[in-house]
């Protein structure tokens, strides 16, 4: 969001009225009507219509911070550390396609478009991704050539706007990835505004060039899980039966949607909870629906486990996933994979310090910064403009992604030796604890120091 | 703005392999289509309505469908010449690229959605969501067509020579719309334009290669207002 008034800047505030000074006055901040709210209250006002941001979710909500893990002692043993192998690989879509893909890591990069982020960071990702064995997915505007060539796995998303889709690029796709919604967003459709609409973009979609792009939120061909059954053999059929076929679903009902994707023919389920990012969308949509990403996983497991396909169609999840913690407790909850993006965009430079200054100028501040929708980003990720753009060198940005990506498997193996495991894959619920009830009862494992996991006493889901 | 079109094919190659549902299934079909080169010609015996009926050409190939299609008949079709003597399920050639597809009967809902290219013929009528986010396809029907047809059509033309249902090209973009019957409705931001001579012309060719022999004069065209093209507070109430 964009703050028109100067002296109510992050930045501005934070530096010229910091809170304890405020507070020796006497003064008292609204918890409900707070400088935020305040700020949202009055540009609504000023300009008449909401406001549109990057990013997912930035209210608290239980998350992955709320668990623990019980490290191994004298009932279970660990693994020596730097000695003992722990696996970090998986094989995703080995139900129906003959041509699974095989990661080196179990972290990838979720679905982002050449549009939405500069060809350099999508070629940035790429490069990165391959470095360690592990997949980019293209998003919401087709697959770029550089973004091809650059991506050892390549996941192509199939969503409703089809803008660039294609059976050539199909064919050439490692994976399919039919996209129903994302976590920043479930049933919403995309949004592009006209400042990232060049003339190559406006091309790859088939739009006049610097139009406000709204794309379809339903699917133009199919309804409900009996069409995409059809749907998904048709895919299937096209592409003889080569390629794995995911289903994306933004987490608000992950037990029904996970059971009715298997049902459907997905090899693979993706669930994006309510912290993923986008690119593009009204602040209180992002802030308003889908479930966090801790209370959508179990549920997603146990539409797995009862239908008996769990670790056979597999469950990639994502929505704010930064650390190799993250990363373990997702696979200990029961995922097979995760998927990152907004951490990759970090990763990359956003919202670093270096571009303080340019971000006042921007009306934001390092840190929190979320107007991607402008394409004025300084960091030269989620802009079109070629001068901003050319500050990503696309090789050094795939060397921070490729470290990134390392750093986030070697924590994870860290987290899994200690816990006794030989693969990543082998952690499990058994090995968590929770810090408050509210994620006790999210991620149903215990609240620390006691047997109890809420809301296992009534109906399960 | 482009005349040229694809036609509708007049007759078959030499050789012709004929796959029959009742035996064979969908997949040998499908295979066989796919490892095709250019002038090879299919005749499909005993469709029985089954889906993804020769999905994926990538040659110029011919395929004939004797009897009803499923869902996504012709699918992505790139190249294929494909006459499906019958009616067609949902989404027939849907995502089309290039190539012709022909239905002799009516056909479901979201027919050429999609599509980037080549032409689709409707002999019959079409239900919903004819030529839904259509970019560059260009769809004849011979009858009507059902309410949203057209929904952001973003390139392409489609034609009606009977009526169109409610909310015809509700958000289009820069798809072009012509109506011989009555429309019952236009969607936001798509309204009557007048037809200059350039789209009499066009509209004619189009018909021609649909194998019709409609009046070009008898057509209203419709199009986008471009009203809606850029977020505008003052259009709040048109969404």
């Amino acid at each position: 969001m964009t703050l028109t008034v100067p002296d109510q800047s992050p930045a501005a505030s934070a530096c010229s009225l910091a809170a304890p000074s405020l507070a020796a006055l006497g003064l008292r901040e609204s918890a409900t009507f707070d400088r935020a709210t305040i700020a949202d209250i009055q540009r609504a006002a000023e300009t008449g219509i909401y406001d549109i941001r990057g990013w997912g979710a930035k209210r608290h909500v239980p998350h992955f911070d709320d668990l623990l893990f019980l490290g191994a002692s004298m009932s279970r043993y660990p693994l020596e550390g730097y000695r003992e192998k722990c696996g970090t690989d998986v094989v995703l879509g080995d139900r129906y396609a003959s041509r699974p893909l095989h990661l080196d890591t179990v972290v990838t990069i979720a679905g982002m478009s050449f549009g939405a982020l500069s060809a350099n960071a999508k070629e940035a990702l790429g490069r990165g991704a391959s470095e360690v064995g592990t997949s980019t997915t293209t998003g919401d505007g087709g697959m770029t050539p550089e973004e091809r060539g650059q991506s050892r796995h390549l996941v192509y998303q199939y969503l409703p706007s089809r803008y660039g889709m294609n059976p050539d690029d199909l064919r050439k796709a490692d994976a399919i990835e039919v996209v129903l919604g994302q976590g920043a967003k479930p049933g919403g459709g995309g949004m592009l505004l006209g400042q990232k609409i060049t003339e190559r973009v406006a091309g790859m979609r088939t739009l006049p060039v610097g139009i406000d792009q709204r794309s379809a939120c339903r699917h133009p061909d199919w309804t409900g899980p009996d069409d995409l059954e059809i749907k998904i053999a048709e895919l299937r059929e096209i592409t003889d039966w080569e390629k794995p076929i995911y289903v994306k679903i933004g987490a608000s009902r992950p037990y029904y949607d996970t059971a009715l994707a298997v049902k459907a023919g997905a090899d693979v389920v993706v669930v994006d909870g309510m912290q993923g990012g986008t690119a593009a969308t009204q602040q209180v949509f992002i802030e308003n629906v889908g479930i966090p990403t801790l209370a959508a996983i179990p549920q997603a497991v146990q539409a797995l486990q009862e239908l008996g396909m769990h670790r056979k169609v597999q469950l990639i999840v994502s929505g704010g996933i930064r650390t190799g913690a993250d990363v373990a407790k997702a696979m200990a909850l029961g995922a097979d994979a995760v998927a990152i993006g907004t951490a990759a965009l970090i990763a990359l430079g956003d919202n670093s310090p270096r571009y303080a200054d340019e971000y006042a100028r921007l009306g934001s501040a390092a840190g929190f910064y979320d107007d991607f929708q402008d394409g004025r980003d300084p960091a030269g990720i989620s802009t079109q403009d070629p001068e901003l753009a050319k500050r990503l060198d696309p090789v050094a940005g795939g060397r921070r992604i490729a470290n990134y990506l390392r750093v986030l498997t070697m924590e994870a193996q860290t987290i899994a030796r200690a816990c006794g495991k030989a693969h990543l894959r082998n952690l499990e619920p058994e090995d968590l604890v929770a810090l408050t009830v509210e994620s006790a009862a999210m991620a149903r494992v215990p609240l620390a120091g006691t047997s109890w996991i809420p809301g296992t006493g009534g109906a399960g889901c | 703005m482009t005349t040229t079109v694809d036609s509708i094919p007049v007759s078959a190659g030499a050789e012709t392999e004929v796959f029959d549902l009742k035996i064979d299934d969908v997949r040998t079909l499908n295979r066989a289509i796919h490892q095709a080169s250019d002038g090879q010609s299919f005749t499909v015996d005993n469709p029985g309505g089954k889906h993804s009926l020769a999905v994926g050409i990538n040659a110029g190939i011919d395929v004939e469908i004797n009897g009803h299609a499923g869902y996504y008949a012709a699918g992505m079709n790139q190249g294929g010449r494909v006459t499906i003597l019958g009616n067609a399920g949902v989404g027939v050639a849907e995502n089309m690229m290039s190539g012709t597809v022909h239905v002799t009967g009516d056909a479901s809902q979201s027919a050429g959605a999609t599509a980037h290219g080549g032409l689709l013929v409707i002999d019959g009528n079409a239900s919903a969501r004819c030529g839904i986010s259509m970019k560059g396809v260009d769809i004849v029907v011979g009858g009507s067509i059902g309410h949203m047809s057209a929904f952001m059509a973003q390139a392409g033309r489609l034609v009606v020579c009977g009526d169109a249902g409610e909310a015809l090209g509700d958000s289009i973009y820069e798809a072009r719309i012509y109506v011989k019957g009555t429309v019952a409705s236009l969607g936001a931001d798509c309204i009557a334009k007048e037809m200059r001579p350039e789209h009499l012309l066009e509209l004619r060719g189009l018909l021609h290669a649909a194998g019709r022999d409609d009046d070009p004069a008898g057509f209203t065209r419709y199009g986008s207002a471009r009203t809606l093209y850029n977020f505008h507070v003052d259009n709040s109430s048109a969404y």
